[in-house]
């Protein structure tokens, strides 16, 4: 930065800046800096946040004294009788499921982002097809929520008026309760959040993919390459900087999806996720000092991701 | 036709039909949710959206049973006419008309030597009966359910049947008064642009001011606070909600409208600062120079210069927060809850009280939707900037 010369506007005065970030400043501070540090000490504190969480401790139970909070946040959902006990609570907890989340909800949509993507490049209806799939990120997850609660819908009688369930009797199956069939629930309201953000993922890869130079795809081809090899050794080795952008970014989302559970499972029949948790044991528990402990493991577990997001943000300022 | 023509057509055939694949698998659930909205609430519960074009309910299960001696439009005997309202309200229960064709009709069996239909297809049959004698007719598609949606009416029959049998429960007027009702949408649509329209409009505000500080005013540490900006943009939601209900508890900002502005403003700040700051960052420095010279103050270069120019970044910030607001559903649940509903509050409400109260359910859901369609489809360009550039925020 030193080596640009500074124009002379912004030499005006050395409290002339103050009046134009003040304002936001202080928003910033109170609405998001202290409380951030407030959560950390309330976590440690009991449910009212009158006294150190340590005085809760009881002769004879498991305690963490100071970290009991945590102690509970990290092993209350697990069943620690055997390995093999342990290891199937653990893919049921909230934890677990984050986990799946993860994997399953990244995955599925930087894969089907970049497959709609590259199959959609250059065909007489791209913008129309690429805005089909980008129209569920303006609506909200909650009328998400409904649009799959409905496609995933149960009869108990003879009618199944959900589609999908229609479709499985149609076919001579058995209805499935898709939401609350342990496991398989789970994967229901993952394939929800890959219907929404699908079309985010689409769109930033479909842009990265045309800035690839065609005389590098023209020189591949001329040289004999098949389509396959020109995209797996070509296109995608150039790209990959904004598919890792795309993946680090749908971490952090998956991590603070909170509505989709919220809406069609509200966290029963072991659909639970760390976001929606600390909403039950804060809002409905009303224990803060558990609540909190809670949203710092969920921080604790944004952290690295944040660390890549100013990485990147430096890099690009390099560039500028 | 050539070969060639052919050739490329079933070249291209593997690749097509995976988009349109895709393309169903994004429209198909939306789509069934609009016309399952517009159907009546009997037809919800007994067939899927997808058999709206079918032929109405029983009129098989009449053709089979009634129509060789009724005749198809039920008129053949006049006698007994199934168009008329009278007759046909004797016997518009299934267990009345089972009763009916199982007794003689002038000394001989009703049905003759017909079967007597099973008791679900005569239920069958008494919906189509109600249907052709006008006792209750089954149109293919009302908006019954987007009034008993706006005014939040649950009843077993919709709100504008009830209110004229004068049955419809004792808080509701009958009259316009009850979109105001606050367990409908119509409230909480208002309710939803209160907290959305100042909650965009002072972020934007704030920030403007914040990113051409960041952008062309010299202070001392520009840099390193910005990155740490670029990193509270990321901080979760959950993580600063606790302390500030507790404040808001303290200060009685709990359930206001105040009091989610200033949330709302205070977590949009960082991306808004880092949108408006990067995209005045891109204006071009000569321009700043002579304004300068020319004897422009740097306040009269923000307000002249940036952000008449920054306006198409301020229009994707705008449509980014507005929606990012009326979607929310988590600070509407913990700072406004019941006492003020918003529309996302009021659907989630819906759907775990309700169960399957589809009619509702899909009509609330298509009007919370109306509005950042209509954003979407008119504004494409601006929102998907925005969105790509606020992707990870709270």
């Amino acid at each position: 930065m030193a080596a640009r010369p500074v124009p002379r506007i912004m030499q005006q005065g050395k409290l002339a800046p103050l009046y134009y970030l003040a304002p936001a400043l202080i928003i910033m501070l109170f609405f998001i800096v202290y409380p951030m540090f407030n959560t950390i000490q309330l976590s440690f504190l009991n449910r009212n946040g009158t006294a150190s969480v340590a005085t809760t401790c009881v002769e004879g139970r498991p305690c963490w004294g100071v970290f009991e909070n945590y102690r509970y946040a990290l092993t209350a959902e697990f069943n620690t009788g055997s390995t093999k006990a342990f290891w199937d609570s653990f893919w049921l907890s909230s934890y677990g499921n984050t986990i799946k989340w993860i994997i399953f909800m990244v995955a599925g949509t930087v894969i089907l982002g970049l497959l709609f993507a590259k199959l959609v490049d250059g065909i007489k209806n791209e913008a129309l097809a690429k805005s089909i799939l980008f129209m569920p990120m303006a609506i909200s997850f909650v009328g998400a929520g409904v649009i799959w609660k409905f496609v995933y819908s149960y009869g108990t009688q003879q009618v199944q008026v959900g589609l999908l369930n229609a479709m499985i009797t149609a076919l001579g199956g058995k209805p499935i309760s898709f939401l609350t069939a342990p496991v398989l629930n789970t994967y229901a309201l993952i394939v929800v959040g890959i219907w929404i953000w699908t079309g985010f993922c689409m769109t930033i890869l479909s842009s990265s993919l045309k800035s690839v130079p065609d005389e590098i795809i023209e020189a591949a081809r001329v040289d004999g390459a098949n389509e396959w090899n020109v995209f797996w050794k070509i296109t995608l080795p150039i790209i990959m900087p904004t598919v890792i952008v795309v993946i680090t970014t749908m971490v952090i989302n998956v991590l603070k999806q909170f509505d989709i559970v919220y809406v069609m499972t509200g966290g029963n029949y072991n659909t639970d996720v760390i976001a929606n948790r600390m909403y039950t044991e804060m809002y409905l528990n009303f224990n803060t000092g558990r609540g909190t402990a809670v949203a710092v493991v969920l921080v604790l577990a944004i952290i690295p991701f944040i660390y890549l997001n100013i990485r990147r943000f430096i890099a690009q300022e390099e560039m500028r | 036709m050539n070969r060639q023509k052919i050739n490329a057509f079933f070249a291209r055939l593997p690749k097509n039909l995976v988009i349109l694949l895709m393309v169903l698998i994004w429209v198909l659930p939306t789509f069934g949710l609009l016309i399952t909205s517009l159907r009546p609430l009997q037809a919800i519960q007994s067939s899927g959206w997808w058999t709206v074009l079918n032929r109405p309910p029983g009129s098989q299960e009449y053709v089979q049973n009634c129509a060789s001696c009724h005749g198809a439009d039920g008129k053949l005997i006049a006698a007994a006419d199934l168009t008329n309202p009278d007759l046909i309200k004797q016997f518009n229960r299934s267990v009345l008309l089972l009763a009916s064709l199982k007794s003689e009709y002038k000394g001989q069996p009703h049905m003759g030597t017909q079967e007597i239909p099973s008791s679900q297809s005569a239920a069958s049959i008494v919906v189509h009966l109600n249907d052709i004698s006008g006792v209750q007719k089954q149109p293919r598609f009302t908006l019954s359910n987007y009034i008993d949606a706006l005014v939040g009416y649950r009843g077993t029959r919709t709100y504008t049947e009830d209110c004229a049998a004068g049955t419809a429960s004792t808080d509701l007027r009958c009259n316009l008064s009850d979109v105001l009702n606050p367990r409908g949408m119509g409230r909480a649509f208002v309710n939803s642009l209160l907290v959305t329209i100042p909650a965009t409009f002072l972020p934007i505000l704030l920030a403007a001011l914040a990113g051409y500080a960041f952008a062309w005013l010299d202070f001392k540490g520009r840099m390193l606070l910005f990155a740490v900006l670029v990193g509270l943009q990321v901080v979760p939601l959950q993580m600063t909600m606790v302390p500030i209900s507790r404040v808001y508890a303290q200060m009685g900002l709990n359930g206001t409208f105040l009091g989610v502005w200033l949330f709302h403003t205070g977590f949009g700040m960082p991306y808004a600062i880092y949108l408006m700051r990067n995209f005045l960052g891109t204006l071009p420095r000569d321009l700043f120079e002579s304004a300068y010279l020319d004897g422009a103050s740097h306040w009269t270069a923000f307000y002249r210069l940036a952000i008449p120019l920054a306006l198409p970044a301020i229009a994707s910030l705008g449509i980014f927060q507005f929606l990012w607001v009326w979607n929310d559903l988590l600070v509407a649940l913990v700072f406004l809850g019941s006492t003020t509903p918003v529309v996302t509050y009021q659907i989630a409400n819906m759907v775990s009280s309700l169960g399957a109260g589809w009619h509702l359910l899909t009509a609330a859901a298509f009007l919370s939707m109306l509005l950042p369609m209509l954003v979407f489809f008119s504004l494409q360009r601006y929102f998907v900037r925005g969105m790509l550039a606020g992707a990870v925020k709270g």
